[in-house]
């Protein structure tokens, strides 16, 4: 079992080096898509066409694009994913600098969205069709529908402008630091993603409430607790982790812009800056980053997936 | 002997917003120490429902228990408290369901199931309840145990999965074991050698069997006494050869002769018709539109009451000596 399980993780990192390789050529050439250059940019409104080309020469931007995708692919190889234009400093160290806050919002989010969800969808189900039921799916169309942005906006005015319970921005020094720094954006998240979470979750918890195995564990006598943590919550949490696991993608991207509301210093800023200042290789090396993360998760989510049902066959 | 389980005059119903089903009107039976009875009936006759009351494990909120009662070593069930009940399910009253395909979680390895059940009734060390659930699946014909113990249900076949129901639900050595069509669900070859490992548990704990189907094949090899059911009221009972030989009621001559022999060559005979409305509780004999026996008498109350017949023979058909004489 456990070879087999190795087996599976190695099969699958394997798999992650064409696919890396597939998203750099494309991302090279959708950046260079973009409409302007950095070194007008850098330069401003005011420089000579010249002084762009000097510059634009500097920073080897005028060898022909394949030449520049080769030295970019070279240093990639060699784990390099280059300098930054503008801030003249290595891509590696910016983006792991940011990518621990990143990383952090996205699983704070995460585990405050089950945290949410497991208890609202366990009540639904319980009282299915119930007042608090139909309270609790109007809620979900509202979070579902409401922009996380304005969402983010509205619970920073709530709680950090007219009640003063949390920052309005910033990132803490230490883990508990930030837990309380970041729980505003993790709460906007949460408003968005614990929507998505529930309803499936309430109805696989009705289905196995009324499955027989359930019926059987009463006819033994089991306490009711124990038949609900145990044996209800156990069989229904296994879609969730799926569902949690394909969004964690979406919330990567929906990350920047609950970053960029709360000026968290994570991915989400450096990547917005690095557009509008049209910093090739950070761009490059976040897209990259972005996309190692979105299949590591998946592959976590399998093997969770996995261990939470045992019927499930990694082959 | 003195009855573990009595029931008395049972009613149930079950309630939907549209209407009311008397699922379950008037039965009266009684299970002896060590006994087993089968209670017979097609799909609706109320068996089900009746087996499961005894547990109060009827389907919420639909089902419930309007009149009679239930009485399990001198006490009274309808009395006992949600607590106390729980307590008693496993413990003192086992049971065995339909489906073993789907009556054992499928995230759990059989072992921490039994583990489950032994430590939420005794007081038991982990590493004594991992020794006493390798024991009951030695006990319920589990080869190799040890190793078993670890599998999840799913690595199972079938008939495996029923000894594994029926180690947990005698896994606290009930007094009385309920078995909801236990062998329904299995095929043939496996339906014999669950219903012998019944018999023998049976003779090792002394329990007492009630055991539902609607197979009279299950009947014959198991019960010692029969309660015939049909649309919720008990037609006739009595011990399991009386009944074969000289039944006493239409209905019960009519599933007999619906029961295919190899030997024969007639045309097998069924029950034409289908049971009756049960949307309204029914005051005569609900199986007189079915019947080729019925005359007027049928549809009066008075004459189609439950009565002994012969010794400790009862039947609910006012014609049951032109049955016994047919048969």
């Amino acid at each position: 079992m456990e070879i087999l399980r190795v087996h599976f993780i190695l099969q699958r990192l394997i798999q992650l080096i064409p696919v890396v390789f597939g998203i750099s050529i494309v991302s090279f050439l959708i950046i260079h898509l973009i409409p302007g250059d950095p070194a007008s940019i850098m330069l401003g409104s005011r420089a000579t066409p010249e002084n762009v080309q000097q510059l634009t020469a500097q920073m080897g931007l005028d060898k022909p694009l394949y030449d520049q995708y080769l030295i970019f692919l070279q240093n990639l190889v060699q784990g390099d994913l280059g300098k930054s234009i503008l801030l003249k400093q290595s891509v590696n160290t910016l983006i792991s600098e940011r990518l621990g806050t990143t990383f952090f919002l996205v699983m704070y989010a995460s585990v405050l969205s089950l945290l949410v969800s497991i208890p609202i969808a366990l009540w639904s189900a319980m009282k299915k069709d119930s007042l608090l039921d139909n309270g609790f799916r109007t809620l979900s169309i509202f979070g579902l529908a409401m922009p996380s942005f304005w969402i983010g906006i509205l619970l920073m005015l709530l709680f950090s402008i007219k009640i003063k319970l949390f920052p309005v921005s910033g990132y803490g020094k230490n883990f508990i630091g930030h837990l309380y720094y970041l729980f505003l954006p993790a709460l906007t998240i949460t408003c968005s993603l614990a929507p998505v979470l529930v309803r499936p979750l309430r109805s696989k918890i009705i289905n196995v409430f009324s499955s027989e195995y359930i019926e059987a564990a009463r006819a033994r006598g089991l306490k009711e607790h124990q038949i609900i943590l145990n044996h209800v919550l156990r069989n229904a949490i296994s879609g969730t982790v799926t569902i949690l696991g394909v969004n964690i993608g979406w919330l990567l991207g929906g990350s920047i812009v609950i970053e960029t509301i709360f000026s968290v210093p994570g991915l989400g800023q450096l990547l917005i800056n690095s557009i509008l200042s049209r910093d090739y290789p950070i761009i490059q090396g976040l897209v990259l980053v972005f996309a190692i993360l979105v299949i590591v998760v998946n592959l976590l989510t399998d093997l969770c997936y996995a261990w939470l049902d045992p019927r499930v066959d990694l082959e | 002997m003195q009855p573990i389980l009595e029931v008395d005059s049972l009613k149930v119903v079950l309630q939907t917003k549209q209407r009311t089903i008397h699922a379950v009107n008037n039965v009266t039976f009684h299970v002896r120490t060590g006994e087993t009875v089968g209670l017979v009936g097609e799909s609706g006759s109320g068996k089900s429902i009746t087996c499961r009351s005894i547990l109060q494990l009827l389907p919420t909120p639909q089902g419930k228990v309007v009149g009679g009662g239930i009485r399990f070593a001198g006490k009274d069930l309808l009395s006992y408290s949600k607590k106390q009940m729980q307590e008693l399910r496993g413990r003192e009253i086992g049971m065995v369901l339909q489906d073993p395909m789907s009556s054992l979680d499928p995230v759990y390895r059989v072992g921490e199931q039994l583990v489950e059940t032994l430590r939420t009734h005794t007081k038991i060390s982990k590493k004594d309840a991992w020794q006493k659930a390798v024991e009951l699946l030695r006990l319920v014909g589990i080869p190799s145990p040890e190793k078993r113990v670890h599998d999840y249900p799913h690595q199972m076949s079938g008939g495996m999965r029923q000894r594994v129901m029926i180690a947990l639900a005698i896994c606290c050595d009930p007094k009385l074991l309920l078995a909801d069509e236990p062998t329904t669900a299995l095929d043939v070859t496996v339906q014999d050698q669950v219903l012998s490992l019944m018999k023998e548990i049976q003779q090792r704990l002394g329990m007492a069997i009630l055991i539902v189907t609607h197979n009279l094949g299950v009947v014959a090899e198991m019960c010692d006494r029969v309660v015939v059911l049909y649309a919720g009221k008990v037609m006739e009972t009595a011990a399991t050869s009386d009944l074969f030989q000289t039944p006493r009621h239409a209905y019960t001559l009519g599933l007999i002769h619906s029961v295919p022999r190899i030997e024969s060559e007639e045309k097998l005979e069924g029950i034409p018709g289908t049971l009756p409305d049960m949307s309204h509780a029914i005051k005569c004999c609900p199986f007189r539109e079915r019947c080729s026996f019925a005359t007027s008498e049928c549809s009066f109350d008075e004459h189609t009451q439950l009565k002994e017949v012969a010794p400790g023979h009862w039947s609910a058909c006012f014609h049951h000596e032109r049955v016994c004489t047919q048969a």
